[in-house]
């Protein structure tokens, strides 16, 4: 890949709309992850094939981050996140598929996750607090503190998407640079680092909207967030 | 690009910002992460029992961080790609 990374390719055209590749490839995606949960929670077992057992433990991961980082019962959130964390992760992990590259390697698909957590940051807000609630902790600690809240509320949502795009990218970059000069096999410690970096950008990026939504919902729900507490000081 | 034409100066001072953005850009948040991992080292060392809460808030940390060395990167793309000025 040595052409521009702000670039796309377009791969076919429907009607007036262009269909770019990272497109096709996100729409490969979630027919993967969809139509595979699909098939493995068709017929759920008490005794849990091998496919099943798996997923539960993922779910299970999950929740126990969501309530490690969030202090609150994970349900309402497990969709959010998890769908996040599962994306993010298999799409920083699809270029082991020869020729598809990564879709978070492009500004846009990033864009359009951190958008998801933008809006979902104001809708637990508004629903955990009431709108009037949610507008005034921008006045938090003091009214002078609105524009510095507002400016972090947007770029906080800017650098979730440049953090995303900036590893996944620089490291299929890096790739294919290193694959221009010297060919075999030299480039595939770089690429065992690669599935590091993709694994550890999935968990940032979801454990970053954890910590967005929970501060929006701040102390709205005291008694759950002392359950949780008290818990972790008893278990410690 | 053709080698034959006058170099533009412009190319000239994109590659070399793009150069100077990532390698001066690196320095601040390498010195800054070390100090991270060397903090929660120490704290895992003097308890042992608290360092799954610790590598996760490392974690998140470390990514902050990087985020500064990745907007440079991001400047450095800018320049060498959709460089408003080289056209």
């Amino acid at each position: 890949m040595t052409a521009s990374p702000l670039q796309l390719s377009v791969v076919f055209t429907l009607g007036p709309v262009a269909v770019t590749e990272p497109v096709v490839v996100t729409w490969f995606l979630m027919l993967l992850l969809g139509g595979g949960c699909l098939l493995v929670t068709r017929r759920l077992a008490l005794h849990p094939s091998a496919a099943q057992a798996a997923l539960e433990l993922l779910v299970d991961a999950l929740q126990g981050q969501i309530r490690d980082t969030m202090r609150v019962e994970p349900a309402p959130y497990l969709p959010l996140i998890g769908t996040l964390f599962v994306f993010i992760f298999a799409a920083n992990w699809s270029w082991l598929i020869p020729g598809v590259e990564p879709p978070t390697a492009h500004l846009e698909t990033d864009a359009a996750l951190a958008l998801i957590v933008f809006v979902a940051v104001i809708w637990f807000g508004i629903r955990a607090r009431g709108l009037r609630g949610y507008l005034a902790t921008f006045a938090e600690p003091s009214l002078l503190m609105v524009p510095l809240n507002l400016v972090e509320t947007l770029t906080r949502t800017f650098s979730l998407v440049v953090r995303l795009f900036g590893n996944v990218m620089s490291g299929v970059f890096v790739i294919g640079i290193v694959l221009s000069l010297v060919g075999l096999l030299v480039p595939v410690p770089l690429m065992a680092l690669d599935l590091l970096t993709g694994a550890v950008q999935a968990y940032i990026f979801s454990v970053l909207a954890m910590v967005f939504i929970a501060g929006a919902l701040g102390e709205a729900a005291p008694s759950q967030r002392r359950a949780g507490t008290s818990e972790k000081r008893v278990v410690r | 690009m053709n080698l034959n034409q006058p170099i533009n100066l412009i190319q000239i001072a994109s590659i070399l910002g793009a150069a100077i953005a990532v390698s001066f850009g690196a320095i601040g948040p390498a010195l800054g992460e070390g100090r991270a991992v060397a903090a929660a080292m120490d704290a895992i060392a003097r308890q042992p029992e608290a360092a799954n809460t610790l590598s996760r808030t490392l974690f998140v940390g470390l990514a902050m961080i990087e985020t500064m060395a990745i907007y440079c990167l991001v400047i450095a793309l800018l320049l060498l790609f959709a460089n408003p000025f080289a056209h």
